[in-house]
């Protein structure tokens, strides 16, 4: 019976995965948007290869072209330092880039079995879950994890986990809505029935089912982490000087907006395509699976 | 009766809540690692005698359930301690800089909800026209724009090449000699305009134009999308079909009978994104170098003036419940079927 069940919720997330492609494939903004990431993603990967100026990426400085317009030599121009912007854009998407998606899954792991426990369990369990939820969800999310970044300290690994505690409640209240509806089917009574242990239940026969409705929102809200990590760069408490951050870059470049333009104006197209990917992306799968049902 | 029942459940309800958010920021500020008697005195190799006398005068060698109730008890007196950055009171602080913030935030939201809403009325009712696409185009490039980037388009576009606008700001420091604004209410919008100041009225307006705007665009995204889906539920309704049928113009149909029930989820995401907005007042404070709790509030947090953070982590989850709060009774008053549950 546990095998059988196990197996229905795998082969039901692998027909979604085949519809969601499917979807993809047919509809050509998402398409595109999947391939700018995915390009992103590689480029972020692949830095000291793609980089005309891989030292200077990752921050070495190079006082002979300090301020160079955008030229054959620096395609995009070179900051204050004399670095290469667009080596620093490329270096700059693994903070940017790389780490919300990291955040996102992290919140995802924290957030998705309370919210199964939660719905599952119901009674205390579920009240006191999501009572704690609530708390969370009371602040506005960027100002909770400006809070805790400031207070744990700066630094890009820091503004990573102040991003994961103000945003993991928001997968705790979609799973355990899908548990609640979950918990009255066959699959799981039966379950019961046969005397299998709720631990067991909620992760294997539970969680694997909410999974779809997670993972979209997810998707949905990366481009919003990216925003919010940008953005605690952008005001000094995530990634430091002289590592590359397209919210860093934007906000040294500030200072020389009217003259220097280029210093900041590219990091922030960088982070203004990825994130429009990310949105594009995230309106068809909302559309295919609505994940309000499950609010 | 039912109505009044409501209220008291949602208000009991968000003084829960709140008692629950000043738990979070207490503990949020005492996991600091750095030493805060040494912050208070702003060196780390600070006398040890110093740094003792500082401790006792903070509490801070009591245990941490005492420190909260201290907290507790001032926090109700209204007193959030003194700013370690000023040594003035976080809280004098905080009210002296709100009425510049919630200027921004109101301009700005003003701004998004008359954009927003005829956008979205647009696209549903020009549903998969190339209006509907630019309105979606509108919509996804709103949301996606940062607007600590935003910002600096702006003031690239609007000061240096136009020259329409100013750089930053609040008001043109001249002003101070030759129109000087009377802060009667600190709102200087409508301080000017209650004492018929134009001068300094116009140049008012004018600092406010790009900071607005910057602030606008992430809620103009999400005002016109959600009033778009509202508008097209209602617009397939029967009785708008009826009222097609009996030849009432398709704009006084659009206008008076579909939007007025499509404003209620509409006013939801209105008073979800002015939540939304307040933090985006940060970014935008840190541009235009408006001189708002943003401006002081990203300054206590990297000077780790945690008095300071604290008032504002709890001033902003107070007004993120308070607005949730108001939206909820607003919609009561608005949609009749929610009383009825």
């Amino acid at each position: 019976m546990d095998q059988t069940t196990h197996t229905h919720a795998e082969s039901q997330n692998m027909r979604t995965t085949r519809h969601v492609i499917n979807v993809i494939l047919r509809d050509p903004l998402a398409l595109i948007s999947t391939i700018v990431i995915l390009l992103f993603i590689l480029i972020a990967v692949f830095a000291p290869l793609v980089a005309p100026y891989p030292d200077q990426g990752q921050g070495s400085t190079n006082a002979g072209d300090t301020m160079h317009p955008p030229s054959e030599k620096f395609i995009l121009g070179a900051d204050r330092l004399g670095r290469d912007i667009l080596s620093r854009i490329i270096f700059g998407a693994r903070p940017a880039l790389v780490v919300p998606i990291g955040v996102v899954l992290f919140a995802v792991v924290i957030g998705a079995p309370l919210g199964a426990l939660a719905g599952y369990k119901g009674g205390w369990v579920d009240e006191i879950i999501m009572r704690i939820t609530d708390l969370f969800l009371a602040f506005p999310s960027l100002l909770l994890a400006m809070a805790i970044a400031a207070s744990i300290g700066r630094g890009l690994d820091k503004a990573a986990i102040a991003l994961v505690v103000s945003w993991w409640p928001w997968y705790t209240r979609i799973a355990r809505g899908a548990a609640v509806s979950l918990k009255e089917q066959y699959f799981v009574e039966a379950a019961q029935a046969i005397g299998v242990r709720d631990s067991v239940i909620i992760f294997k026969h539970i969680l694997p089912n909410t999974l779809s409705p997670i993972l979209v929102q997810a998707t949905v809200d990366l481009g919003t982490v990216i925003l919010a990590m940008g953005g605690l760069a952008f005001i000094g408490l995530g990634t430091q000087p002289p590592s590359p951050d397209w919210g860093l870059m934007i906000s040294e470049g500030r200072t020389f907006i009217l003259d220097q333009w280029w210093i900041s104006t590219y990091p922030g197209v960088a982070i203004f395509i990825v994130v429009l990917a990310f949105n594009l992306l995230g309106d068809t799968l909302r559309d295919i699976f609505d994940p309000r049902q499950y609010k | 009766m039912r109505a009044f029942e409501f209220i008291l459940r949602r208000v009991l309800t968000a003084i829960f809540v709140l008692i629950g958010v000043s738990l979070i920021t207490f503990a949020i500020s005492h996991v600091v690692p750095t030493d805060t008697a040494a912050l208070y005195l702003g060196s780390t190799r600070a006398r040890p005698e110093d740094l003792e006398r500082i401790r006792l005068k903070l509490g801070l060698d009591r245990p941490l359930s005492v420190q909260y109730a201290i907290y507790m008890g001032d926090l109700i007196q209204g007193d959030l301690g003194d700013s370690i950055a000023t040594k003035r009171p976080v809280l004098q602080e905080l009210t002296d800089r709100l009425p510049a913030t919630l200027e921004l935030l109101f301009f700005g939201m003003f701004m998004a909800t008359l954009i927003g809403v005829p956008l979205g009325v647009l696209s549903a009712r020009w549903q998969g026209t190339w209006a509907d696409v630019i309105v979606r185009i509108i919509s996804i490039v709103g949301v996606s724009m940062p607007a600590f980037y935003l910002g600096l388009l702006m003031q690239i576009a609007f000061f240096r090449n136009l020259d329409l606008f100013p750089l930053s700001g609040r008001v043109d420091s001249n002003l101070r000699f030759t129109n000087p604004i009377d802060p009667i209410t600190s709102f200087f919008l409508l301080d000017t305009f209650l004492t018929s100041n134009w001068v300094a009225f116009k140049d008012v307006f004018h600092h406010l134009v790009l900071p607005g705007f910057t602030l606008a665009a992430y809620p103009i995204g999400l005002i016109a999308r959600m009033n778009r889906a509202a508008m097209l539920e209602v617009l397939g309704q029967d009785y708008i079909r009826t009222a097609r049928a009996y030849g009432i113009k398709e704009r006084v149909v659009t206008y008076m009978y579909a939007l007025k029930n499509a404003i209620s989820p509409t006013l939801t995401v209105i008073g979800l994104t002015v939540a939304y907005a307040l933090t985006g007042t940060f970014f935008v404070e840190v541009i235009f170098n408006w001189p708002g709790l943003g401006l002081f509030t990203v300054r206590s947090l990297l000077a780790l003036d945690y008095p300071a953070i604290m008032g504002m982590t709890l001033l902003g989850a107070s007004g993120y419940v308070l607005i949730n709060l108001i939206v909820d009774l607003l919609q009561m008053w608005v949609d009749p079927r929610i009383r009825l549950q």
